[in-house]
């Protein structure tokens, strides 16, 4: 089972993978750029999810907005920027095939000359709102920004979420735009995907057209970064928050994406806490009903990863009681390791999970998006099947020993939202952290 | 080959579309099967659809539908809760269910070779839920604690208060989660009576889609249900066709103040038109231009010219009775009273005064036919079409129907549609946020004094 598809790379480094898929006359194209909020620097944080904006905004030779054309052609299209990465997709008509790559092309090589400093200002207030509504206005809203700054020093390019601070989304200069576009926004840092209803010549031929005269610029700067150095005794902290349940935050430092023990932790993640056998929802949720929910996710990314577990507290019951049952169902995993039918169970999860993701060609996680996936993080499209195959090897062992190495006491954040003014409700010894 | 920069390519002849053919199976017992082959990947979905929602709730016990369902996957025949979650696990299925006003959906979806045992968990939960005591607790717990938490959410409070004042004293005047009183007062005698009365086969309607042949799926969907024997309910459900419309409230403002709220979450809107309207298409096209993409005049207008939101979007809730039409945004609080009269503005203006452009017209055409084919991608997606051709009552021949009717809709049918039934007097506004950064220029809007909501 795999996506099959072609790789060619453009003399100016662009690759473009080409995925024939004839199910639905439609198409998707499928742009990601290898910079996220990893690339920023302290001071101006949020900025390479601003810049994502803008690219919507228009550019040379079509300077009307990015969305009339393709709307009117029947497309679906959005983006998105995360620590790593910034993709771009449409999902269009056969038929609109050329015009999708006509616009993605126009703004990868010609986004400047049709940037002004209203665009921008505008831009800016959209991400502020959009900052107010996903973060600021939502409770809990700012636990994961107190977690990635507990976890990653300031230096640290994870220290920061990809929304960024407030404070540094004003302080953007359109300056700054420019000098970003012509680092990062060259083809030599991109992938284009087209996965669909097309024939890979031709798609190829119009996309060598459109992308090849674009200008390769110079190799972009690999973020930098220490490694953050071991947490070597339990940090517990506590955030007052417009909250009614007092919720506990737990992490740890965890492998990297496709590193190893990666896959094995994500299985960990599963056995713990997906679906009502899982072991914490049965025992927090479902037994003991201390818990109103529970999650465990095994958060991989490009240098470095963190495993967190998630649980809010049903009335009544304290951070104290959740934290206590929480340890013990990991001790227990640790040191038995999973059921043979715990591991049937989320071998044939992660194998039906591989399925469902073969369903699309296009939006966030789709074909195309996968293609450019493994083509950015690892330089192989084809990592499918090598992908499913890691979740395939793993062994109770290796989930017993994952959880030994990474899952550790002394090595983990502990964080309590908890209602303001009731600090009182956080595990002891917690120490306040203010999130702007 | 140098490309043309200078405009923008043409669009190719438009790609020819076929529509997954649906095929039906009646049942002795009133069951109706729908069948739709999807090959492209090793995947079965099956969907069943019980036209009892949340208006079905009896009148002191909203929240009813909506617990009953939840019970469904809480243990049935043979097998108790983690049992039962157990066995889809192994077959690395992927259960949802949902409640709405009319209907409560299920859909199980798994790999195809696992097709029979899914449908058989399926079946199970629907025809011999085991509804125990202490699941129950559990479940209504967990409601409560939602209801709890649904306090603090913002876009949650505006949507309850948006609904219990356009529909006061009405089955669509509750969200399907009910309120904490009724969930407190509930007994699971009522589920269990809800249950058998509403839940009969002849009301059931089972999709079946995915890698496998129209008679596979129909023998398999058959084999689980053909033995549940016929009877008649002894509760019918309400029928939303025929439910009254209620009058406009009498207050067109209301606000729920919210100290330090970080925006105003705002909802403009009325009741308006059931799914059976003969304006449905025409009335899709001017939700199109007014506030149902990303390009139409409401987003454009209060996002990308004034920078007030991150989004603003409306839409007509069609329902099998009379549906909200709402506007939906959450925005800046300083600039919540321009951002309702911007709405306003937009609201009254294409009903004539700035009517639908030809260009508008074609945009919103053809972003809703252009696009049609990518709601037929995979099984599920092709699963919840069928369904709503079984929720609606509409023709088999629906699908290849909708692109000629939306085509026929010209610029008169938009400003028709959007002057009889869009009704600037009768607007709703609901506002919660911080009334103090929001400031004291409500009296600008000129919708009369605004009603307190009370929190919680």
């Amino acid at each position: 089972m795999h996506i099959p598809y072609t790789h060619h790379r453009l003399a100016n480094g662009l690759d473009i993978l080409i995925h024939e898929d004839h199910g639905c006359p439609i198409v998707a194209v499928n742009v990601w750029y290898h910079v996220g909020s990893k690339n920023e620097k302290p001071g101006r944080t949020g900025f390479a999810h601003l810049f994502e904006h803008l690219m919507f905004e228009g550019s040379e030779h079509y300077d009307r907005g990015f969305f009339q054309p393709l709307q009117e052609a029947g497309a679906s299209l959005n983006g998105s920027t995360n620590a790593d990465r910034t993709n771009y997709w449409e999902v269009v008509p056969t038929n609109a095939l050329e015009l999708a790559l006509w616009m993605e092309s126009d703004r990868m090589g010609y986004l400047l000359p049709a940037l002004t400093d209203a665009k921008f200002e505008n831009q800016r207030e959209v991400v502020l709102n959009e900052r107010r509504q996903n973060y600021e206005n939502r409770p809990y809203g700012f636990a994961g920004m107190a977690m990635m700054a507990a976890l990653y020093a300031p230096d640290h390019p994870y220290h920061w979420m990809t929304i960024g601070g407030a404070d540094d989304i004003r302080a953007a200069r359109l300056d700054d735009v420019k000098a970003f576009f012509q680092t990062y926004y060259r083809p030599r840092n991109a992938s284009l995907a087209v996965a669909g209803d097309v024939d890979t010549d031709q798609v190829l031929t119009m996309a060598s057209d459109y992308f090849g005269p674009l200008e390769a610029g110079e190799e972009p700067p690999r973020a930098e970064f220490t490694p953050p150095p071991a947490i070597t005794s339990d940090i517990r902290l506590v955030l007052e928050d417009r909250v009614e349940l007092p919720r506990l935050y737990m992490a740890w430092h965890s492998p990297a994406l496709f590193a190893q023990g990666d896959a094995e932790l994500d299985l960990v993640g599963e056995v713990l806490a997906s679906g009502k056998t899982s072991r914490l929802y049965r025992t927090l949720v479902y037994e003991q009903r201390m818990a109103t929910e529970i999650a465990a996710s095994q958060n991989s990314r490009e240098i470095g990863g963190f495993f967190q577990i998630v649980a809010t507290a049903a009335p009544g019951r304290t951070l104290a009681e959740l934290e206590g049952a929480i340890l013990q169902v990991l001790g227990t995993l640790s040191e038995r390791g999973p059921t043979s039918l715990e591991m049937e169970r989320c071998q044939a999860q992660a194998e039906a999970s591989f399925i469902y993701r073969l369903q699309t060609v296009g939006g966030f996680g789709g074909k195309g998006d996968q293609l450019n996936a493994y083509n950015v993080y690892v330089g192989d499209p084809g990592f499918f099947e090598t992908d499913r195959s890691r979740y395939r090897k793993v062994t109770p062992e290796a989930m017993q020993r994952v959880c030994r190495e990474w899952l550790r006491g002394g090595a983990r954040i502990v964080l309590s939202v908890v209602p303001r003014g009731q600090a009182a409700l956080a595990l002891e010894g917690s120490q306040p952290v203010s999130v702007a | 080959m140098a490309v043309d920069r200078s405009r923008l390519p043409a669009l190719g002849p438009e790609p020819r579309f076929r529509f997954p053919e649906i095929r039906r199976r009646s049942l002795a017992n009133g069951l109706c099967i729908l069948t739709v082959e999807h090959h492209a990947v090793p995947l079965v979905s099956f969907l069943a659809l019980f036209p009892v929602g949340a208006a079905s709730d009896p009148g002191q016990r909203p929240g009813l539908a909506a617990v009953t369902s939840d019970m469904l996957d809480e243990g049935s025949g043979d097998l108790d809760a983690i049992e039962l979650h157990e066995s889809l696990g192994r077959i690395g299925g992927h259960l949802e269910s949902e409640i709405g006003s009319d209907a409560t959906i299920l859909t199980l979806t798994s790999l195809a070779r696992f097709a029979d045992r899914g449908i058989r968990l399926l079946a199970d939960m629907l025809m011999h839920p085991r509804l125990e005591q202490r699941d129950f607790d559990r479940v209504r717990e967990l409601r409560l604690n939602r209801l709890v938490q649904m306090r603090d959410l913002a876009p949650a409070l505006a949507d309850r208060a948006f609904t219990e004042r356009l529909y006061p004293d009405h089955p669509y005047g509750h969200q399907p989660i009910g309120t904490e009183a009724s969930l407190r007062g509930m007994a699971l005698a009522e589920v269990g009576g809800f249950h058998r009365s509403m839940f009969i086969p002849s009301r059931l309607t089972i999709v079946a889609a995915g890698d496998a042949s129209h008679g596979a799926l129909g023998d398999l969907a058959e084999g689980a249900f053909g033995g549940w024997s016929a009877r008649a309910g002894t509760m019918a459900p309400v029928d939303p066709t025929r439910l009254p419309v209620p009058p406009p409230p009498r207050e067109r403002l209301a606000v729920l103040h919210r100290p330090a709220a970080a925006q105003s979450e705002l909802r403009i809107g009325h009741v308006s038109l059931p799914r059976s309207t003969p304006d449905y298409h025409a009335l899709l096209v001017l939700n199109m231009v007014l506030g149902g993409q990303f390009v139409s005049r409401i987003n454009m207008n209060l996002r990308e010219d004034k920078g007030y939101t991150y989004g603003a979007r409306t839409s007509f809730d069609f329902r099998r009775g009379p549906g909200p039409f709402a506007l939906h945004a959450s925005v800046q609080s300083e600039a919540t009273v321009d951002a309702v009269i911007e709405a306003m503005s937009e609201l009254r203006d294409i009903r004539g005064a700035r009517p639908v452009t030809r260009a508008e017209l074609e945009t919103g055409r053809a972003a809703l036919t252009r696009g049609y084919p990518q709601n037929f991608e995979t099984a599920e997606q092709i699963s919840r079409g069928a369904a709503q051709l079984a929720l609606y009552g509409l023709p088999d021949d629906y699908f290849s129907t909708f692109m000629p009717k939306v085509l026929a809709v010209d610029e008169a049918a938009v400003t028709r549609v959007a002057s009889e039934h869009i009704d600037p007097s009768r607007l709703l506004t609901v506002l919660v946020g911080d009334r103090e950064k929001i400031g004291p220029t409500l009296d600008r809007l000129d919708l009369g004094a605004a009603a307190e909501i009370p929190p919680g």
